[in-house]
């Protein structure tokens, strides 16, 4: 450790020569602790494991020729049921928001040294994690035990071609209701098994339902997934600092919180990775 | 605290940002609901005005969580650029791969395509005519 005057003098030292003194020893040239610094480069890292799963995604999604359209695959609504497009998640993304905005001034107020303001707003950002997470159970509920998605069957399809039905499903498609090319479906399933709708094309030519692209509940599943798992590690985490915070343990360290800083940048990164996961999955 | 900011000022600059996240999410989804004909009826925007909109909105949303709520902005230089930089690598790695898997679909397409001229099926639309056919790939039996 660098007495006072020597941190002092390198201070000088670098502000009367080159800029590459940081680099000579003597004083911080990130002029940030071990700790923040491996934090910055484990989300680093982190943020490639999610490039890699949402550039799989999108090599997927450019290999076949129709993908589930957003608005027609996320439409339920807690109490309210199907027919409120991307309403829901976009509730979801506003949760995440809230809870950035309240780690934020958690971190604030761990800077002024405010024991009781810093888990205040700790504990509001992990009832804010905790709604997300119950959210996205509600979003998985949906889309497992009433649409039957899986992680190899995706019950999504899209028209390739304008036809018309030549048979009901009991779900509101009636025999002789009109299709377009490019509209979306999906398949329900009855006695566990999916029921296909023959129709007949514009073209004359006769033909039946399919399922949507298979990749599409594995990606789903995986990428949300591990997103959700990284919230509920966040929450987790948030937990036992909130519990250290409050017990004293880090005022004694005297450097304005800085473990609740690192938790800020991990919680951050979260709500970042949700931008490119609501971006690709529920926009696109 | 932020660079030379007083504890009221850094407050604002929070929720600042909590209006601006908000409002750039809601401008995203009224982009997809709009252009996806669920607002006015029959009118539908083109994709190539929604998704550079909707990728270009999100970039946006990225760019300020780091810049001001992860505290980026503030860092000094050297450790900035030693987390950003490296994240140039995913430039190539989207391009490339997105590359790769539009090229999977046009073989997938082609080898369908000359399935069905060997099974003499004709299979709805793709099929025009034989010698429409490209004959990249020869299969043998």
């Amino acid at each position: 450790m660098a007495t006072e005057t020597t941190a002092v003098e390198h201070h000088h030292h670098e502000e009367d020569h080159s800029k590459g003194s940081d680099w000579s020893g003597g004083v911080s040239p990130m002029n940030a602790s071990y700790g923040k610094l491996m934090m910055w480069y484990f989300l680093l890292s982190d943020a490639f494991t999610f490039a890699g799963f949402l550039i799989a995604y999108g090599t997927l999604r450019f290999s076949v020729p129709t993908w589930p359209v957003p608005d027609f695959v996320f439409q339920a609504l807690p109490f309210l049921g199907q027919g409120y497009p991307l309403i829901f998640v976009t509730f979801m993304t506003f949760v995440l928001i809230v809870s950035s905005v309240t780690m934020v001034r958690a971190v604030q107020e761990g800077h002024r040294e405010n024991k009781n303001g810093v888990v205040f707003w700790m504990a509001l950002t992990i009832l804010g994690g905790a709604a997300f997470l119950g959210c996205q159970a509600f979003e998985w509920n949906a889309l497992i035990n009433h649409e039957h998605m899986s992680l190899t069957d995706d019950p999504f399809g899209t028209h390739t071609v304008a036809g018309t039905y030549l048979e009901g499903d009991g779900h509101g498609i009636n025999v002789g209701d009109k299709f377009k090319a490019g509209d979306p479906y999906l398949v329900h399933k009855h006695d566990g098994e999916f029921h296909f709708l023959k129709y007949k094309a514009d073209s004359g030519e006769v033909g039946s339902t399919t399922l949507g692209p298979k990749a599409f509940g594995a990606l789903f599943f995986f990428i949300t997934g591990f997103h959700g798992f990284h919230v509920f590690s966040g929450v987790v985490f948030l937990l036992i600092i909130m519990m250290n915070v409050a017990s004293g343990l880090y005022v004694e360290r005297r450097n304005g919180y800085e473990m609740v800083e690192k938790m800020g940048l991990y919680w951050h990164f979260v709500d970042l990775v949700w931008v490119f996961v609501f971006l690709v999955f529920y926009l696109l | 605290m932020a660079a030379g900011l007083t504890y009221e000022e850094s407050k604002k600059v929070v929720w600042r940002g909590f209006w601006l996240l908000g409002a750039i999410t809601i401008v995203e989804v009224a982009i997809a609901l709009v252009g996806n004909g669920h607002v006015i009826d029959g009118f539908r925007l083109p994709i190539y005005v929604m998704y550079p909109l909707m990728i270009g909105l999100s970039a946006y949303k990225a760019y300020f969580i780091v810049k001001e709520f992860m505290h980026m902005g503030h860092e000094v230089r050297d450790l900035a650029m030693s987390v950003l930089l490296p994240l140039l690598l995913l430039v190539w790695a989207i391009i490339a791969f997105l590359w790769e898997g539009a090229v999977w679909g046009e073989r997938r397409t082609l080898i369908k395509e000359k399935d069905a001229i060997e099974t003499g099926k004709k299979t709805g639309s793709i099929l025009q005519a034989p010698e429409d056919i490209p004959t990249m790939i020869t299969f043998t039996k």
